[in-house]
C-alpha cells in the first residue's frame, strides 16, 4: 500500500512526505489538525484507480477531514474494503511525472520506465504518445550507478533545472529496488512542487516473496493479517500453498503445474454439471504425509462453499501408497469433521499399492477414479448434488 | 541422440552431502547416470557412498570447488541442490569453472539473484537449466535432476515444460511411445534455458520426431515460443497450457505463475500457439492423445 511504499522510500532517502495512517475518522481529524492547512485523505488499498473511485479527497479543515475519512473508511474499491486512510499535507504539483524500476521477465533483466508527461494518466499517455514514455533497459549485472542515473534522467527528458535532484532520486529509488529486493518500485506521480522540489507523491512497491523469505524477515511487518482471506491465513499458518477461489470443488494436488491443470480440468468438467467451479488451489508439494493431507483437507472442508473434494496426485518422487496412507490418516485425524465426498485419483509410482490401501479402507466418503479427466468429472458431478 | 544430456555425461552434484542432494544422487546413479563426485567446501576430501545401477557400491569424492571437481573428474554437468540463500554463489562458481551444463533444482531463489547470475552467464560457457525445476532426463541414458526415471523409456518425443509434475504426468500418458529427452525448465520468473532453447535443440536432434511443449500462466515465454515455432520448427509440436482458471494477481504455486494486468493468461498463450499451427490440448490427456495421433500418422 501507498503508506508502506512511502516508508520504504523514506528509509532509502527518496524525497516523500509520509503523512499519518489512521483507521478511524476521529484519528483522521486529529491528524489533519496536527498537520494543519489543507490535507488530502487517501484510501489505503492495494489497487489502482483510488482517485476515480472516490477514495482520495481534499480536506480544507479538520472537520472536512473527519467527514471524508468517515465516507472513505469502509468503502469498497475494486472489491477491497478500505480499512485505513492516509492523511497528508496537500501539496499541489506544478507538474506530474512517472517513474518506475521493474523486473523485466521477458528480457531476464530490469527495466526503467520514465515519462515527464502524464503522471497518473501514464497509461493514457502510453497509448496516445508512446514516444513520451521512455523504456530504458537496466543491466542486472551492473545496475544503476550515478552515470546510469544521469543517463536515465537525460533520456527521460527531465527539466535541466531539476536534473541533479532527479539523479539523486533515481539513485535512491534504485536503492529501494535492490536493497529491498523489489520486483516493482513505482512513483506515480513523481511531482514537481512549488519551489522546484521533486517529491514522490504516491508510490507502489512490490516485493519478491522468495527474497523476503531468504533475507528480509522485516518484510513480514508489511503483511496486514486482518485483510487476508481467513482460509488463506489459516493455510499459510500451516505452511500450505493455498489460494482461495470462488467455487464448489475443493482441490488438493501435488506440484504447482499439476494443480493448476487440475483446476482447469475441473472447470471444464463443471460445464456439464451445473457450472460448478474449483474452490481453491492447494499444492501439497512433493511429500504428502498424513499430517499435510489432514491440514489440507481441514482447510478445504472449512470452506462453506465446498461441496466435494478432488485429490489429484501423480506419484513421482512421492509414492502413491504414501499418499493413500496420508489420506487414510487424515480421515482418521479429522473423524466426523470430514463430511464431504472425496474423489481420489492416484497414478504413477506405486499406484497399485496406493489404490489397494484406499480400496481396503472402503470409506463411505471416498471414491477412486483412475484417470484425471474421469475423476474431475466425478468430483464436479458430486458438487452439483 | 538426445539434447544436452546423454550416457557419456559426467555429472557432479553441488550440495551432494545435504538431504536432497544425497537422496537424488542415489536416484541419479540408479538411473544409470555417471555421477562422478560432488562439491561441498566444508567437507572437501571426504567421500560419500551410494549404489549404482548395477547394484555395485560406488564411493564418490567430495571436492572443495566445482573447478577442482572438473579438474579431477572431467565432469561436464553439475546439478545444484543448494539452499536459496547460497544459490547465486554456487551458480557463479559453476560458471567460473566453465561447467557445460548447470541444472539448478532449488526452489525459492530470490529473483534478483537469478537476474544477476543470468547477466553474469552471458558470453560464458555454461548452459543453465532452472532454477525451480525438475531438471533433465534422457531416458535409458542419464538423469540430471529429480524426474522419476521409471515413468517412461526411450522414444521419439521431446518434451519441454515449466512444471515438474506436469512433466511426469505427460511422460506417464505417453509412456507407450517414450522420450528422447524431457526437460523441465522451471516455474520462476527468470530461468536459464527457455522453451525456445529446447525447441531449437529438439529440432536439431535426429532422434526427436515430435515435440510436446507445456506452459503455464505468467510472462510471455509461450508467446515467444509460438513465434519461434512458426519460423523455425518443422517437427510437429503439440502444446498444453495450465492456468485457465487462475485469478488475476494471484501467484499459483510457482513464483512466475501469475497473471498481472491482463498479461500472461492461459487463453492468450493458447491462442498464440494455435496461431503458430500448434495443436493445444484442453487437458493433459487430450494433449497426449493429440501427440499419439500425430505419431501414428507419421
Amino acid at each position: 500500500m501507498e503508506y508502506q511504499a512511502k516508508e520504504l522510500f523514506a528509509k532509502h532517502g527518496v524525497a516523500t512526505t509520509l503523512g499519518v495512517v489512521v483507521q478511524t475518522a476521529e484519528e483522521a481529524k486529529a491528524a489533519a489538525e496536527q498537520i494543519g492547512g489543507v490535507t488530502v485523505i487517501k484510501a489505503q488499498v492495494k489497487a489502482g484507480g483510488r482517485g476515480k473511485a472516490g477514495g482520495v479527497k481534499l480536506a480544507k479543515t479538520a472537520d472536512e477531514a473527519f467527514e471524508h475519512a468517515s465516507n472513505i473508511l469502509g468503502m469498497e474499491i475494486k472489491g477491497l474494503t478500505v480499512n485505513r486512510v492516509l492523511v497528508t499535507p496537500a501539496t499541489p504539483p506544478v507538474e506530474e511525472y512517472y517513474f518506475s524500476f521493474l523486473l523485466d521477465r521477458s528480457n531476464r533483466s530490469y527495466l526503467c520506465i520514465a515519462s515527464v508527461e502524464g503522471g497518473v494518466e501514464i497509461e493514457e499517455v502510453a497509448k496516445t504518445n508512446p514516444e513520451a514514455v521512455r523504456q530504458i533497459p537496466i543491466d542486472a549485472g551492473t545496475g544503476v550507478d550515478e552515470a546510469k542515473a544521469r543517463a536515465i534522467v537525460e533520456e527521460a527528458k527531465f527539466p535541466a533545472e531539476l536534473a541533479d535532484q532527479a539523479v539523486a532520486m533515481v539513485q535512491a529509488l534504485w536503492k529501494v529496488f535492490v536493497e529491498e529486493d523489489a520486483t516493482l518500485v513505482e512513483v506515480n506521480p513523481l511531482a514537481r512542487l512549488e519551489g522546484d522540489k521533486l517529491e514522490a507523491l504516491d508510490g507502489k512497491v512490490s516485493l519478491d516473496e522468495n527474497a523476503s523469505e531468504v533475507r528480509h524477515p522485516e518484510h513480514e511487518d508489511f503483511v496486514i493479517h486482518e485483510e487476508a482471506d481467513p482460509l488463506e491465513a489459516k493455510a499459510k499458518a500451516k505452511g500450505l500453498n493455498y489460494v482461495k477461489l470462488d467455487g464448489e470443488v475443493g482441490i488438493i494436488g501435488n506440484g504447482a503445474g499439476l494443480v493448476m491443470s487440475t483446476l482447469d480440468v475441473v472447470a471444464y468438467a463443471g460445464e456439464k454439471h451445473g457450472n460448478v467451479k474449483p474452490a481453491n488451489f492447494l499444492d501439497i508439494g512433493g511429500g504428502a504425509s498424513a499430517e499435510v493431507m489432514a491440514n489440507g483437507l481441514d482447510v478445504i472442508l472449512n470452506d462453506p462453499q465446498v461441496k466435494s473434494v478432488f485429490v489429484n496426485v501423480f506419484g513421482g518422487i512421492t509414492s502413491c501408497d504414501a499418499v493413500a496412507n496420508g489420506i487414510k490418516g487424515a480421515l482418521e485425524l479429522l473423524g466426523s469433521e470430514a463430511s464431504k465426498p472425496l474423489v481420489v485419483r492416484l497414478d504413477g509410482n506405486n499406484v497399485d499399492e496406493g489404490r489397494a490401501i484406499l480400496d481396503e479402507l472402503n470409506h463411505p466418503l471416498v471414491t477412486q477414479v483412475d484417470t484425471m479427466d474421469g475423476a474431475a468429472d466425478k468430483a464436479a458431478e458430486l458438487a452439483n448434488g | 541422440m538426445s539434447i544436452y544430456l546423454n550416457k557419456d555425461s559426467k555429472v557432479i552434484v553441488q550440495g551432494i552431502t545435504g538431504g536432497e542432494g544425497s537422496k537424488h544422487t542415489a536416484r541419479m546413479l540408479a538411473a544409470g547416470t555417471q555421477v562422478v563426485g560432488g562439491v561441498n567446501a566444508r567437507k572437501a576430501g571426504t567421500t560419500v557412498t551410494h549404489t549404482d545401477a548395477s547394484g555395485a557400491e560406488v564411493e564418490l569424492p567430495v571436492f572443495g570447488s566445482v573447478a577442482e571437481a572438473i579438474e579431477k573428474t572431467g565432469a561436464d554437468v553439475s546439478v545444484a541442490f543448494v539452499p536459496p540463500a547460497f544459490t547465486k554463489d554456487a551458480v557463479v562458481e559453476a560458471i567460473d569453472a566453465e561447467i557445460g551444463l548447470l541444472v539448478i533444482i532449488t526452489e525459492g531463489v530470490p529473483v534478483q539473484d537469478s537476474a544477476e547470475f543470468w547477466a553474469y552467464a552471458q558470453g560464458k560457457k555454461t548452459r543453465i537449466i532452472g532454477p525451480n525445476c525438475p531438471g533433465i532426463i534422457t531416458p535409458g541414458e542419464a538423469l540430471a535432476g529429480i524426474t522419476p526415471a521409471n515413468i517412461a523409456g526411450k522414444g521419439p518425443i521431446g518434451l519441454v515444460s515449466k512444471s515438474g509434475t506436469l512433466t511426469y504426468q505427460m511422460m506417464f500418458e505417453l509412456r507407450d511411445f517414450g522420450f528422447s529427452t524431457a526437460i523441465g525448465i522451471g516455474g520462476d520468473p527468470i530461468i536459464g534455458t527457455t522453451h525456445i532453447d529446447a525447441l531449437e535443440a529438439f529440432e536439431a536432434d535426429p532422434d526427436t520426431t515430435a515435440i510436446v511443449m507445456i506452459g503455464e500462466i505468467g510472462g510471455d515465454a509461450e508467446e515467444k515460443a509460438a513465434a519461434y515455432i512458426k519460423e523455425h520448427v518443422t517437427k510437429p509440436v503439440v502444446g498444453y497450457v495450465a492456468g485457465f482458471t487462475a485469478p488475476e494477481g494471484k501467484t499459483m504455486g510457482h513464483a512466475g505463475a501469475i497473471v498481472s494486468d491482463g498479461a500472461g493468461t492461459a487463453q492468450g498463450k493458447k491462442e498464440a500457439l494455435e496461431a503458430a499451427g500448434v495443436k493445444v490440448g484442453k487437458t493433459p490427456s487430450e494433449t497426449a492423445e493429440l501427440m499419439r495421433e500425430i505419431l501414428k500418422g507419421l
